[in-house]
């Protein structure tokens, strides 16, 4: 499918629209309707981000803490593996316990959500929003902030960037590792964001109704924020919901290395970190957290592909 | 072509002095002291002094850079008086650890380092290509389907997960494989594939999904294209048809990507390196981090910024082969 004009039926002055012409969002719920996976990634993210939201209500549902140990729950005649089968589920442990400390994993896995996420989601909005800014800025403007944006934008990728992360991640000590590792993410997520919306911008610059707001006498903050911001958030909304699943990558990865979140606050990366030692013995302990990073980056991928194919129908590419 | 090789060779210079700017910057702001590491416990301040003259660490931080980046190109002398020490052309310094040369440290890894990326390079765009033809071909289908749920379920999965499975069902389970011990190439290249297959499945099954997605969209707009149904009329074989006029069209934005991952591999993949167990740059750098020993970290990051960029450059290049057109 194609659509003729990008969305600007989401501008605040609605175009002089043909009454069949459907809005971009009524194509979303559309093709959400028609895609089961689609709808099932939905579900999925939304849970997930249900569970990170409100970790500190649903966590502790399970009746234990995140942080709380349970010698109980664990043989220290067996090297501290959980009593039981399956890595010792029970009525009280609902996904088992931690080897060892007998910390109970459905805590751990939700606050592992809560930080997970927290630090994905803030270093996507970090991305977006600065990647649209310089976008837009270097599509418009063109010239010399075009050049000096564009040049930015190479250096940044040729960074290489997981090894630059790591080193900063490891180097600075006494931070908030939270907020440290939104930024470093971030740091190097917004060119690719940015070269989108740029062309986006390139090719809707001319166009006839921003002509004719120009002429209106609108200067360019306003011809931005109004006329070329809503025709670029298609695409961008779109990119965004396919960044998403980079960076819970990036951060469980980051983890995973020891130089995310200290412990003992809980990271899916950190917690499959820990588990890799008993994928054998203790097999649901390790696939817990494994199975919620996976589910999480593919429904994250799926989701995004769909609001791709209706937002950025031409935009193609992987 | 010779004035635009030149200019750009001039902007890949430019971008890595910039990387190792902000790496320098980055890594000696940091409250770490590696004199004071060096001297050790009882440490008078005059040989603390005395040490920390001999790293180059008492000069302001623009002029221990310029020293840095003229060392690259002309080599010089670390130290002063006894200590002094020839470091030749391309002088990355010497490691706080073992007082082993940079330059010689990451030459001597980055065979390991990059068989692993160029086995799974090679893996990745074989099992990518062909699923992204195969469901290109047969768009809408069962297969088209499954295969491209398929590679972004394998995409999805984190690397170290994949690696422990893969380890777990091919050699502990099944014992169809050893466990990975690099052996260099020129000893034995059939027991230096047989060692690596696990490490570069493992980053294969990541990278693959990029390809397969690309590679089936492509397909699908050029396989509609009129010259598809000329070179079929004239009778050439599908497969002619398929790969030499089918796929070769939508090669450019595949190259681009393969340009950037292959040269982002090259200098080291941290974590499949160290699940594997395989002394690569890697491992190498990881090591340095925990040490905090500084020339490594920044001889390995300029490393893997300079094989980014020449891949990009070399990308660049390979657009006039593989698309006619392009012309420079």
């Amino acid at each position: 499918m194609t659509t003729t004009s990008p969305p600007t039926a989401t501008t605040g002055a609605p175009p002089p629209s043909v009454p069949t012409a459907r809005s971009p969002w009524r194509l979303v719920r559309a093709e959400l309707r028609r895609r089961p996976a689609a709808r099932v990634s939905l579900g999925v993210v939304a849970l997930f981000a249900l569970l990170a939201a409100a970790a500190p209500l649903i966590g502790p549902l399970g009746g234990w803490g995140p942080d709380e140990f349970d010698k109980s729950a664990v043989d220290p005649y067996l090297g501290g593996l959980p009593i039981g089968p399956l890595g010792g589920v029970s009525a009280e442990h609902w996904l088992g316990v931690e080897p060892v400390t007998g910390r109970d994993l459905f805590a751990r896995v939700v606050h592992g959500a809560q930080v997970s996420l927290l630090i994905a989601f803030s270093a996507t909005a970090i991305v977006v929003v600065a990647g649209t800014a310089a976008g837009i800025a270097a599509g418009y403007f063109g010239g010399r902030t075009d050049t000096v944006l564009s040049r930015l934008m190479d250096l940044t990728m040729s960074f290489p960037s997981l090894i630059f992360m790591i080193a900063m991640m490891s180097v600075a000590r006494d931070v908030n590792r939270i907020v440290l590792m939104t930024a470093v993410i971030g740091l190097f997520g917004w060119p690719g964001i940015a070269r989108i919306v740029r062309g986006q911008t390139l090719s809707l610059k001319h166009r006839e109704y921003v002509d004719a707001a120009r002429v209106g006498g609108s200067g360019p903050v306003r011809i931005l924020v109004r006329d070329i911001l809503p025709g670029v958030t298609g695409p961008v909304v779109a990119y965004t919901t396919l960044i998403v699943p980079g960076m819970i990558a990036t951060e469980a990865a980051l983890s995973y290395l020891g130089v995310g979140v200290r412990p003992p606050t809980p990271s899916w990366g950190q917690m499959i970190a820990e588990s890799v030692a008993y994928y054998e013995t203790d097999p649901l302990y390790f696939a817990v957290p494994s199975v919620c990073l996976f589910l999480t980056v593919l429904a994250f991928t799926l989701l995004g592909d769909a609001l791709r194919d209706v937002l950025d129908p031409r935009g193609g590419g992987a | 072509m010779i004035l635009y090789l030149g200019r750009r060779l001039l902007g890949v210079l430019g971008v890595l002095i910039a990387v190792a700017a902000v790496t320098f910057a980055v890594f000696h702001v940091l409250p770490s002291d590696p004199a004071a590491a060096a001297c050790g416990k009882s440490c008078s301040t005059e040989r603390l002094e005395a040490i920390r003259a001999n790293m180059g660490l008492d000069t302001p931080l623009w002029r221990q850079f310029a020293d840095f980046v003229t060392g690259i190109f002309t080599g010089r002398t670390l130290g002063t008086g006894q200590y002094a020490l020839r470091c030749d052309f391309p002088c990355l310094g010497y490691s706080y650890e073992n007082s082993q040369g940079v330059w010689d440290l990451l030459v001597d890894r980055l065979p390991v380092s990059a068989s692993l990326a160029v086995g799974a390079a090679a893996l990745w765009l074989l099992l990518g290509l062909s699923a992204g033809v195969t469901a290109a071909l047969r768009k809408d289908t069962l297969t088209d389907r499954v295969l491209m749920v398929g590679a972004v379920a394998a995409a999805s999965l984190p690397v170290y997960f994949t690696s422990v499975m893969l380890i777990y069902g091919l050699i502990r389970v099944t014992g169809l494989l050893p466990y990975p011990q690099y052996v260099p190439f020129g000893t034995d290249p059939l027991s230096w594939a047989s060692n690596l297959l696990l490490p570069w499945l493992a980053l294969a099954l990541l990278y693959a999904a990029m390809y397969a997605r690309q590679s089936r969209n492509s397909m699908i707009e050029s396989m509609a294209e009129p010259y598809i149904r000329t070179a079929r009329a004239k009778g050439l074989p599908r497969r002619t048809v398929v790969v030499k006029h089918g796929l070769r069209s939508g090669m450019t934005p595949i190259l681009t990507i393969f340009g950037m991952d292959l040269g982002g591999l090259l200098a080291g993949a941290v974590i499949t390196e160290s699940i594997f167990g395989l002394p690569g740059i890697g491992r190498l750098f990881y090591g340095a981090l925990s040490t905090g020993d500084q020339p490594v970290i920044l001889g390995a990051t300029l490393l893997a910024a300079t094989f980014i960029v020449v891949a990009n450059l070399a990308v660049d290049l390979l657009y006039a082969v593989v698309d006619p057109r392009v012309r420079y």
